[in-house]
């Protein structure tokens, strides 16, 4: 991949420590890593790294009731292994925010990638998370403090989808 | 594999005894059993969170809590069969080393709340191996009444995660009937402990 002419990745970093997000549950992903890795070198923030996604589910609703506010990055495939435990998310009305990297969506190689890619976004409306896609560089920021605000304003659970159009497709 | 003793505490006893003053933490509970232990100890006059679904949540989300409230002891306290549908957050909290986050599990061998049918434990999963294996140093094994009073202590040590694997018996949960409105239980969570 080469480097986009607008910084997203670092925008996207930097816009979620303006809105005072210090707590980052992650599963490692390709087009989170600048993301993940300007959290561990953040000394006000805190870089968890996960075992299976579903762990961000009670990690973000524990950082709620302590006061702090977090947010959940992994694959869309991840997404498959969060369903049951959105239950929480959604119960209590705790505000939620996932960001997603697509895959099994535009130019995808891997075969294995479309089902659940191709079932992110119904899988994530079916648990009552709302859904804001990103195709263009310059929409990240607007979309992710969007996602944000309906979060952590309206106690509302969303994922913003950063789609193949926007971080590329790998080569298989 | 070597046998493990036999279980002969009463939860009923046994979890009031490990937790003590349930003021001293705050509490994320388990579903099922656990919640009830939790709630009729507390009174859910404390600051607590019981779960009543969203199985395998229970560690992890006293991890989150623990992790924004560095200067509280957080306590979880659930059952075997939900820990282990979320048992890869031991190997999160291990890597993490959170020192204010201690984990009681309350094992009874079985899941309660469905009939009673024999979970893992019974049949020589060992949690304390587990959790040890997972990177949590401070680990007790509670079989009996005289180990009570030091799992009591570990949970309040502070100096890194800790783990409780009490071995109960089948006798049933304290009778108690919990706030079941989870947005209610999480706006006094957060007013107790925030103000907010």
């Amino acid at each position: 991949m080469s480097e986009p002419a607008v910084d997203w990745p670092n925008q996207l970093y930097d816009c979620l420590r303006a809105h005072e997000v210090t707590i980052f549950g992650h599963v490692p992903d390709a087009g989170h890593k600048v993301l993940i890795n300007r959290a561990y070198a953040d000394p006000a923030a805190q870089s968890i790294g996960l075992t299976i996604e579903s762990e961000g589910i009670g990690l973000l609703a524990g950082a709620h009731l302590g006061g702090q506010r977090a947010v959940l990055a992994m694959q869309s495939s991840g997404v498959g292994n969060c369903i049951n435990l959105l239950s929480l998310i959604q119960i209590a009305q705790f505000p939620f925010v996932a960001l997603v990297s697509m895959r099994g969506d535009f130019g995808e190689q891997n075969a294995w990638q479309y089902p659940m890619g191709q079932a992110t976004e119904a899988t994530l409306q079916a648990m009552n998370v709302r859904c804001y896609w990103v195709h263009q560089p310059d929409d990240v920021v607007p979309t992710v403090t969007a996602a944000v605000n309906a979060a952590y304003a309206a106690n509302q659970a969303t994922a913003v989808l950063l789609s193949q159009k926007l971080i590329g497709a790998k080569p298989f | 594999m070597e046998q493990a003793s036999p279980r002969v505490l009463d939860r009923k006893h046994a979890v009031p005894k490990i937790i003590g003053d349930p003021n001293d933490f705050l509490i994320i509970s388990g579903l099922a059993g656990t919640g009830k232990d939790v709630g009729h100890l507390s009174q859910e006059a404390g600051i607590q969170f019981l779960m009543t679904g969203a199985m395998g949540a229970a560690c992890m989300t006293g991890f989150g809590l623990a992790l924004a409230q560095p200067e509280r002891r957080v306590l979880v306290v659930t059952g075997d069969a939900e820990l282990l549908m979320g048992v890869g957050a031991l190997a999160t909290i291990g890597a993490e080393q959170p020192s204010n986050l201690a984990i009681v599990c309350v094992d009874n061998g079985h899941n309660g709340e469905t009939g009673y049918q024999p979970s893992h434990t019974n049949k020589g999963v060992d949690l304390e191996m587990i959790a040890r294996g997972a990177g949590i140093q401070i680990t007790r094994t509670v079989s009996t009444e005289d180990q009570l009073d030091d799992a009591s202590r570990a949970i309040r040590e502070g100096n890194g995660p800790a783990f409780i694997w009490a071995r109960v018996n089948t006798d049933p949960p304290p009778v108690y009937k919990r706030n079941l409105d989870a947005v209610e239980c999480k706006l006094l969570f957060r007013r107790r402990l925030l103000g907010q």
